[in-house]
């Protein structure tokens, strides 16, 4: 990544586009704390980093294409397990709201392992928002949702959103992003080729831009 | 940050306690080691009480590195290391739950191994328990240390099963000989205080190897 510089305020959501091999992922890392950039600096709710270490994590919400879960758990002690990590009152029950809120709690003690890829993207989601993240980093996360998936986790995002959490989007797909952003960004070459508010941009116009911004 | 590892060490071992596999690996792997081991020993040659300490730490060794493999192969199977490294958890708390469920585990082996060994073997095992245990129990310290150190570092790569014992072995030995040089003492009928030499040395490695692995380990997880 260089010379990349943006904001996302409170209640705002960055979509954030652009080929494989942009930059994209490497910067959601960079924001989870995951990578050290080797110069620059990122500030999370007032928190520095690097350097900001767990305070700056505290505020971030990471969710990827990858579950992140542990397979032998059941859904309810995964999302459990990261509620006490992170402090959360009352976990146990925190988890069960999360996973409500993911249409998932008839399948709470059932283990990982047995839900489909889809229900263990919405338990993924669910351990990711579970303490109730200024900032939610979302690397692919429709990747393997069916629709019931897809629509509880538009939901979700719409009532983070709604609720004052910054979103930074990542994704391929267009449609899904531009349905959700306050903001849009097309990166390349680990660079922001373009970086604007979202607008009343239609789809088709968004297309047009993007690829003449990939291809240029 | 003891809140957070017991938080850590507490989900290994419920994982470890539903899939049971790399213990139950270990137990295997420690009963068929006895086995072999006596089958293959001359007993008009070497003395029980010469040979049982060599295969007992041989088989602390080996059947340990089994849970350690497993101790971050549970976090790279869908990456749930970087929920756990994103999360508010310092690296120091991480490692130390790490560490904490790999020494019960060994733990768990040694309890099942050392009667065994004992009762293969015909060894006076009610006379030396107590030291036994605490010479296994400062052994599984340093092994878990080291281990789990290691078993960060080689579960990122694709050779982590071959990588793991090449990198530990050689790290064991301070911890193994002297625990090897003070049990075979002990079933030799020697008085505690002949073997405390070989303990002091145990002990001072075992520092030395919490503190640098402690220190190191943060490093280990930077991409």
């Amino acid at each position: 990544m260089n010379e990349l510089t943006f904001e996302v305020g409170g209640g705002e959501c960055l979509a954030l586009f652009g080929p494989n091999g942009a930059g994209k992922t490497t910067l959601l890392r960079v924001l989870a704390g995951l990578l050290r950039p080797t110069s620059g600096t990122a500030r999370i709710g007032g928190v520095t980093l690097p350097g900001g270490g767990a305070d700056a994590r505290a505020a971030v919400g990471l969710i990827s294409h990858q579950t992140m879960l542990y397979a032998a758990l059941t859904p309810r002690e995964n999302v459990e397990f990261t509620a006490r990590l992170y402090g959360v009152p009352s976990p146990r029950d925190s988890a069960l709201r999360a996973l409500t809120r993911m249409r998932l709690e008839d399948r709470a003690d059932s283990p990982v392992r047995s839900l489909s890829r889809g229900m263990q993207q919405r338990v993924s989601i669910a351990r990711a928002i579970v303490h109730d993240p200024h900032v939610v980093l979302l690397d692919e996360p429709y990747t393997g949702l069916d629709e019931t998936g897809a629509a509880a986790l538009s939901d979700a995002l719409e009532s983070l959103k709604a609720s004052g959490a910054a979103l930074i989007l990542v994704t391929h797909h267009l449609g899904e992003g531009l349905a959700i952003a306050t903001h849009t960004a097309i990166m390349r070459d680990g660079r922001f080729v373009k970086h604007e508010p979202r607008g009343t941009v239609d789809f088709e116009t968004y297309r047009d831009a993007y690829r003449d911004a990939v291809m240029r | 940050m003891f809140a957070a590892a017991a938080l850590i060490a507490q989900k290994d071992l419920a994982i470890e306690f539903r899939t049971r596999s790399a213990f139950l690996a270990a137990l295997v792997f420690s009963l068929l080691a006895i086995v072999i081991f006596f089958f293959a020993w001359d007993a008009t040659a070497v003395s029980a009480t010469d040979l049982a300490p060599g295969v007992l730490w041989v088989i602390f060794t080996f059947s340990g590195l089994l849970g350690l493999h497993r101790s971050f192969g549970v976090e790279e199977a869908d990456r749930a290391i970087d929920a756990l490294l994103a999360s508010p958890v310092e690296r120091e708390a991480v490692f130390l739950g790490k560490a904490l469920a790999n020494f019960a585990f060994v733990l768990g082996v040694q309890a099942v191994a050392i009667p065994a060994v004992a009762l293969f073997y015909n060894l006076p095992l009610t006379r030396v328990l107590g030291p036994l245990v605490g010479i296994a129990v400062l052994a599984a310290i340093g092994l878990v240390s080291i281990g789990t150190l290691f078993s960060a570092m080689a579960a990122n790569t694709r050779l982590a099963e071959l990588l793991l014992p090449v990198l530990s072995l050689p790290f064991f030995v301070p911890v193994v000989l002297p625990a090897a040089q003070s049990t075979a003492r002990l079933l030799a009928g020697r008085p505690v205080a002949e073997a405390m030499s070989w303990l002091r040395i145990l002990i001072a490695f075992d520092i030395v190897f919490v503190v640098a692995c402690a220190l190191a380990f943060p490093f280990t997880l930077e991409d």
